[in-house]
């Protein structure tokens, strides 16, 4: 097993590299194009808004052999929060951008009611909408995991949406689409629920 | 459902874990990389870090860890970040937005600012603009005076005659994600928190305000969740001094029905 954390500069990537190294010492923060191609799964981290993350990805990561190990090749990849939602055709965060297309929808703002707050801060449970998927073995519906956003993925697939959150409106949580997940929440900052996670991801082939 | 936090403060001056009261007496209590541990194990659901240290000289007599070199503030963040996997707020002598990069970059998750709104107005917004809203967090500090609650800045040392509810009204205004509101009054007194002051601020501003200051039972948590609209409850002093502390706070509010995460223990 080879892990590699992509890096664009994302705020959390020390995080998840901290989470992940309790768990493995197989893992490694990469932008490098052998890299990639050489490990068995893919994490891409992330904090901050759509637009500047897309750019910073596109100005970092090879994204032509990136695509090719993930949509060709597919090994198992994982986005965490703003990398969940770059996988969708766009974002509304600041002017439109597009994302990386690999899952459909686009990432809007959370149109929740007016007495609520936003950034969307604070542990929140998921409700499954599709059981069984492997990424949330040994989960039962309402696990609590820790979530900082503002923006959230709209208009998905109804065949890739795995949970969904309550926050005044629900919001797609975590979704599938063959060998690509994405998670809303942070499970490097979830303690045991987000090391299960990480153990569910790690342990797909 | 989005849940009521409960947190613990851990206090740090000169590298040692402090007991504080008064925001003037303070007693030590040792290594705070162990404490930082055993809160982790209890499930808090946040960590906040506030280093009180007077001067730069940091010596956690780290007998666990063979670094004698590691003392800074950065290097404890570091550390903290490694053994504990939850939000992490430091708080203490932030005063440009370097200072804010360096924490961030280490492993905080947030950073608290409380007197250096005061010396330049425009640092919030700064701090806001650059680093996002959800990592700025204002420390509020405020006592009674003759004239009604007062902030205080400089480790509760100047006051800045403005109510904490006007000077959470700007810090929301300016573009800061959350409110810590202490009690100098109430600091290590165990009687409990000033709820008419936490709930001015609570229903004076939409951001998550934080409560602190005079827990000295499990039922002062609900009392503070039950009279206010507050966000997350805090307290230093009662986690340090029994085993499994926030398991039993937390166990304590679930069983009467409030809204937090099941209790736990973790073995991470």
């Amino acid at each position: 097993m080879k892990i590699c954390i992509l890096n664009y500069g994302s705020g959390n990537v020390k995080s998840v590299y901290n989470m992940i190294s309790s768990i493995t010492e197989n893992v490694f923060i990469s932008n490098n194009v052998n890299d990639i191609r050489n490990s068995t799964h893919l994490i891409l981290p992330g904090v901050g808004a759509f637009g500047a993350s897309m750019k910073k990805i596109n100005e970092n990561i090879p994204l032509d052999e990136l695509t090719d190990e993930v949509l060709n090749i597919k090994k198992p990849f994982l986005g965490i929060c703003v990398g969940m939602q770059v996988l969708a055709e766009k974002g509304l965060e600041f002017g439109e951008h597009k994302g990386f297309g690999w899952i459909k929808g686009t990432v809007s703002k959370l149109d929740v009611p007016a007495e609520l707050n936003l950034p969307h801060m604070g542990w929140n449970d998921i409700s499954i909408k599709i059981p069984d998927n492997k990424i949330l073995n040994h989960f039962t519906d309402h696990q609590d995991f820790y979530f900082v956003h503002s923006f959230a993925l709209t208009e998905a697939d109804n065949e890739n949406v795995i949970a969904e959150t309550e926050y005044g409106i629900n919001f797609v949580s975590v979704v599938n689409k063959e060998n690509i997940y994405g998670v809303q929440f942070h499970p490097e900052k979830s303690q045991k629920a987000g090391r299960v996670l990480i153990e569910n991801f790690l342990s797909l082939k | 459902m989005k849940k009521k936090r409960l947190i613990p403060v851990v206090l740090l001056k000169n590298g040692f874990l402090v007991q504080s009261k008064s925001f003037r007496r303070y007693q030590n209590l040792g290594n705070p990389i162990t404490s930082v541990k055993r809160l982790s194990e209890w499930a808090s659901d946040e960590l906040v870090y506030l280093d009180i240290s007077k001067d730069e000289n940091y010596d956690m007599r780290r007998d666990d860890i063979k670094h004698p070199n590691r003392s800074g503030i950065l290097d404890i963040i570091e550390d903290v970040s490694k053994v504990t996997f939850m939000p992490i707020t430091f708080g203490g002598k932030i005063r440009t937005l370097e200072d804010i990069e360096m924490r961030l970059s280490r492993g905080a998750d947030k950073i608290s600012l409380n007197t250096a709104p005061f010396e330049n107005s425009k640092f919030i917004s700064e701090a806001a603009k650059e680093f996002g809203s959800q990592c700025i967090v204002i420390s509020v500090d405020a006592k009674k005076t003759e004239t009604g609650y007062s902030v205080f800045s400089n480790g509760g040392k100047v006051d800045r005659n403005i109510s904490p509810s006007e000077w959470a009204k700007i810090c929301e205004s300016e573009g800061a994600g959350e409110i810590l509101i202490n009690s100098i009054d109430r600091d290590g007194m165990k009687n409990g928190y000033d709820i008419e002051m936490i709930d001015s601020v609570a229903s004076s501003v939409k951001l998550p305000v934080i409560a602190l200051g005079g827990v000295g039972e499990w039922n002062h948590f609900a009392e503070a969740l039950s009279k206010t609209n507050v966000d997350a409850v805090a307290a230093a002093n009662i986690f340090q001094y029994m085993d499994q502390s926030v398991y039993l706070a937390k166990k304590y509010l679930y069983e009467n029905n409030f809204n937090v995460r099941k209790p736990d223990l973790l073995l991470i």
